[in-house]
Order: C-alpha cells, then structure tokens, then sequence
C-alpha cells in the first residue's frame, strides 16, 4: 500500500511544520517580554506611536504601549513607576525639577489670512479682539472693509489648548463663525474665504505655502512665523513636546528617547506637522 | 406519517429545520449588534449620565465639555433643521425624477437617466464635502458671509440623499402592476390622474419607506455637513448661520477628548441614536394607521 504509505508521509511532514511554527511562535513571545509603557499627552501620543512602530520592528524584543490621559498623566504615572515615560506637551513647571525632560519635537501655530489680505502683522489684543469678537471689521486693524470670519478649532484640541492659552482666554469667550476639525480643513476654508482668519500648525501650513497656496502667515510680537524660529524657541506661540522620565536613564528606555530625538525619526514628526528638533 | 429514516421526506424536513437554524442565528445577530451598540453607547456615557443630571444636557448655558458646560439642545436642533430642510429640497425633485423615469421619459433616456442617479448614489460622502468645502460655500461667502451654514449643509445633505429617495421611488412606481394601469387608462384617466389617482397611492409604502431611508442617513451624515456647516454650536437664526449636528460634534471632537468629554460624545451619541429611534417608530405608527 504504497498510496497509504505517501499520505501518511504527508501527514507526518505537515505535523512537523506545524509543531516548528508553533515552537517558534512561542520563542519568539518569550523574547518579547521586555515591554516599555509611556502615558501622558494626548498631542505627542500619536507621534510616539508612529516612533514606537518604527523601534519595534528595528528592536524584536521591545513592546512599546503608549497610552493618553493628558500631561498631568504622564506626569504622574513617572512619579508613582506606573509608566517608563510620561509624555508632556509644555515646558515643566518649577515644582517638577524633580524629574528629567527630553524634547522629542517643537509645536508651533501660526495665525493665518488669505494671500489676498493686506494685513501683514496683528498685535496680540487685536488678536484677542478678534476671536472675542469686539473687532468685527478687518478695516479696524488696517485691512479692506469686510466683515472678518473668525475660524476657530473644534474643542479639545491640541492648537486650540496652546493659541488660548497665548491670547490667555477660555474657549468659551471665543466667538467664532466657523469651527474646524483639523489643519487641513482650515487651511481650505481660508483658502475659499478672503476674509478670514484662522490658526493652525505651523508645519502644516508651510507644506501647502510651498505649494503655491494662497496664503499669508501672520508674525506674532515681530516674531515671523516660521518652522525655524519653532524650533529655537522664539516663536510665541510654540511649546516643546517632552519625554519625561523620574530616574537617570537606562536599557531600553534609554534607547528608545535617543531614537526618538533622532534624525532617523525627522520623517515621522513632520508627518505630524511638528517641526523636529536639531540634531548633533 | 411516521417519520423515519427511509421515509423520503425526512432529509427535506432535516435541511429545512437546518436552513431555520441558520437563519435565525443570522436574525439574532443583526438583532444582538444593534443591543451591543446600544449597550455599549449606554456604558461609555454612563460615567455622566450618573453623575449629571438629564436637565444639564438641556439647560446649560452652551457646550463647552472642557469648562463643564453640556448643552447639547443646539446640536439636536441643527441636526433635525439640516435634515428636514434636505428632505423638504429632495421629496420634491426626486419624486419628479421618478415619475419622469417610469412614466414620461422615452426607453433609451430612462435608462440613461437612471444611471445617472445611480452613479450619484455611489459618489463617496467626503467627496460632497470637499465640493462644498472648495466650492458651494465660498459661492454662500460672496452671498453672505461666512459662507459654511445651514444652507449649504442643507444643498449637500440633499444631492445625497437624492438618489436614494429617487431609486427606491422608481422601484416602487415600477412594481405597480401593469393591470392597474391600463384599468386606469381603459377608464379614460388622463396619465397624470393615473399617476395621482392609482400609481401615487399603490406605490406609497414604497416611496415612504425609501424617504425614512433617507433620513436616516440625512441624521447620521458626518463627513460632508462638518466639512460646510460651519460647526459654531448655537441655533441658527437665519439659513446662513452656521450649525452643529450631532454627528458632527462626535467626529470633531472624540479624536482628542478624554474623560469625562469623551463620556459627554458618548451621551450625543445615544441621543443620535434616540432620534433615529423615534423616526423609525413615526414609521411604524405611519404603517399601522395605513392598515386601520
């Protein structure tokens, strides 16, 4: 029975593969113990995301859980060991001296008009007048009679937390015409609209200026509004996004805030629209 | 009869009772996505619904989740007044379609017609928005400013939905038999009092059916009406102020909240969902009252 003997061959040969999947399966979850857990902004989490990816598959070994819960988070959980690394998107304050900060990426927003708009320069209150709706005119602040459409971002998010924290006004003092969910959509919809205004990352935008988009970035304080003036942190509307850790720095966590303050990882912020810090 | 293995019928009997299982599993779980959903919306929000009373959502000053204001009365408002004003736009023009298909276009430019309106029907939502976005409301801007409002929410919600109300129109119009017709056309009626008079009225569960379809969608529409509507929570005063639909809120605002706003986007989440609810019940007391 010669048939027999082939099938049960078969059967034999495809057993063995199975078994070496699975025992490799198995060598290679036991390799993968070595787990790094980061908490913290909201902002940076989608970035370090990206980052983490990109560890994981140069690094085997190494799961990277990143989870949100805002600065105040990231900040805690370092303190308690809860997590490796916390994440914070703003400078550290003087009661946390305590623990060690590393920028991974600049945060910049600029306020932006259309190419058409003879506004060159808005000083802070005019700014604040605007989007608290006392100036409803742009020939009040030097540009053509028109009413302005003030374009603010949708709650929560992370340009509307720093540009209200910089005009020093709650959310719920802004009056505006139009409300946006991310970069890209107000950046259209001041294209379409000579007479708005509106605020978005600086990244994003100098992406479709040098494309040929008609629009105009505003200089804040006489500062122009520019990704390198981000990123030596001149620009006032701008905050570092930190990796925070409570202990001198060692394995993996070590490695993984080198590779994150990286040029290997340049693309990966920008893709954000953050602008990326300089690296030696 | 005695049922036994050799009697012929047995093996029917056996694959029918097997294709009743399989089709009641299947019943069951479309039936059990639906409580999973509702469930779930019920679990997210339940972290505010305990703590809050229902009055906050209907009561506070405005919706500002982050400084502990919940009003969510505004966003209902612009989610109902969009989509009645879509379907006041399109019942109109899409029941005119319809009749044009079956009963006045020649053959070949039915066909022609009524591809045209499938093709409309499969054009993703996102591409509507961005034609507003880039087009329709810079056009509303030069009208009357900003542009991004009730109105053009309104014109893109009804090029949506107007394939779909015009499709399950035709279909309806369509399946009205041949005989009714030519009774009717024996008895002498001009062809629009056949369509008034029998065609209208034998396709009506059709035709209702496909507008509640359509309003559905209208409702939970989110890509095209954030993209032109402007999005500022408030009720509108005229057509040119810009609105918050519910489903809108939800996708602006989940990607970043956390906690106890995130909570909040579940709670407009379950009332979407209440407000689908209650047109699929109108449609139901519509249905009953036919019958009585």
């Amino acid at each position: 029975m010669p048939k027999n003997l082939q099938l049960l061959l078969a059967y034999g040969f495809f057993i063995i593969i199975g078994v070496a999947c699975v025992s490799s399966l198995q060598a290679q979850t036991k390799a993968a113990t070595q787990r790094l857990v980061l908490t913290g902004s909201s902002t940076i989490a989608p970035l370090v995301g990206e980052i983490a990816r990109r560890f994981e598959s140069l690094h085997p070994g190494v799961r990277i859980d990143v989870q949100t819960g805002g600065s105040a988070r990231g900040i805690h959980d370092v303190r308690k060991g809860i997590a490796a690394i916390g994440m914070v998107s703003r400078a550290l304050k003087p009661d946390e001296v305590d623990l060690h900060a590393f920028v991974i990426a600049q945060d910049g927003v600029s306020i932006i008009v259309h190419a058409d708009n003879p506004v060159r320069t808005l000083s802070r209150e005019q700014i604040a007048g605007i989007y608290t709706g006392r100036i409803m005119r742009w020939n009040v602040v030097g540009g053509a009679d028109a009413r302005i459409t003030v374009v603010n971002k949708a709650e929560g998010r992370s340009t509307l937390e720093l540009f209200s924290e910089y005009l020093q006004l709650k959310n719920s003092e802004i009056k505006p015409h139009i409300i946006i969910g991310d970069n890209a959509q107000g950046i259209k919809t001041v294209l379409g609209n000579p007479h708005a205004i509106g605020y978005v990352s600086i990244g994003a935008v100098e992406f479709e200026v040098q494309r040929g988009a008609p629009i105009r970035l505003l200089s804040l304080d006489g500062v122009d509004a520019s990704a390198e003036n981000v990123r030596q942190g001149i620009f006032p509307l701008s905050r570092p996004l930190s990796l925070v850790t409570s202990s001198e720095l060692h394995g993996w966590a070590q490695q993984f805030i080198e590779f994150a303050r990286s040029s290997q990882v340049h693309d990966l912020v920008r893709a954000q629209y953050f602008v990326p810090i300089n690296t030696n | 009869m005695i049922l036994s293995e050799r009697n012929i019928l047995f093996r029917l009997i056996l694959i029918d009772k097997l294709l009743i299982g399989i089709l009641r599993i299947g019943a069951m779980l479309a039936a059990l996505v639906m409580l999973l959903i509702l469930f779930f919306l019920a679990h997210e929000s339940w972290p505010v619904l305990s703590k809050l009373s229902i009055a906050r959502f209907i009561n506070d000053a405005s919706w500002h989740p982050l400084e502990g204001a919940y009003n969510l009365m505004p966003m209902l408002s612009g989610t109902v007044l969009t989509s009645v004003g879509a379907l006041l736009l399109t019942i109109p023009l899409s029941l005119a379609s319809a009749l044009f298909i079956v009963f006045y276009a020649p053959l070949h430019l039915a066909t022609f017609y009524k591809r045209l309106i499938e093709l409309l029907s499969g054009i993703p939502s996102v591409v509507f928005g961005f034609w507003g976005l880039t087009t329709l409301v810079p056009l509303i801007n030069q009208w009357n400013p900003p542009g991004a409002s009730l109105l053009a929410a309104i014109l893109v919600l009804t090029m949506m939905i107007l394939p779909t109300i015009t499709l399950t129109a035709y279909t309806a119009l369509a399946a009205v038999p041949e005989e009714l017709l030519r009774n009717a056309a024996a008895l002498g009626l001009s062809r629009w009092g056949m369509i008034r008079g029998v065609a209208l009225p034998a396709a009506k569960t059709g035709i209702v059916a496909g507008i509640i379809l359509a309003a559905a969608r209208a409702l939970g529409e989110t890509m095209a009406v954030l993209m032109v509507a402007g999005n500022v929570v408030q009720y509108p005063e005229t057509l040119f102020d810009p609105v918050r639909t519910l489903a809108a809120n939800i996708a602006l605002e989940a990607a970043y909240a956390m906690g106890g706003h995130r909570a909040v986007l579940f709670v407009s989440g379950l009332l979407l969902m209440l407000l689908v609810m209650v047109l699929s019940g109108m449609a139901g007391l519509l249905k009953k009252q036919r019958y009585a």
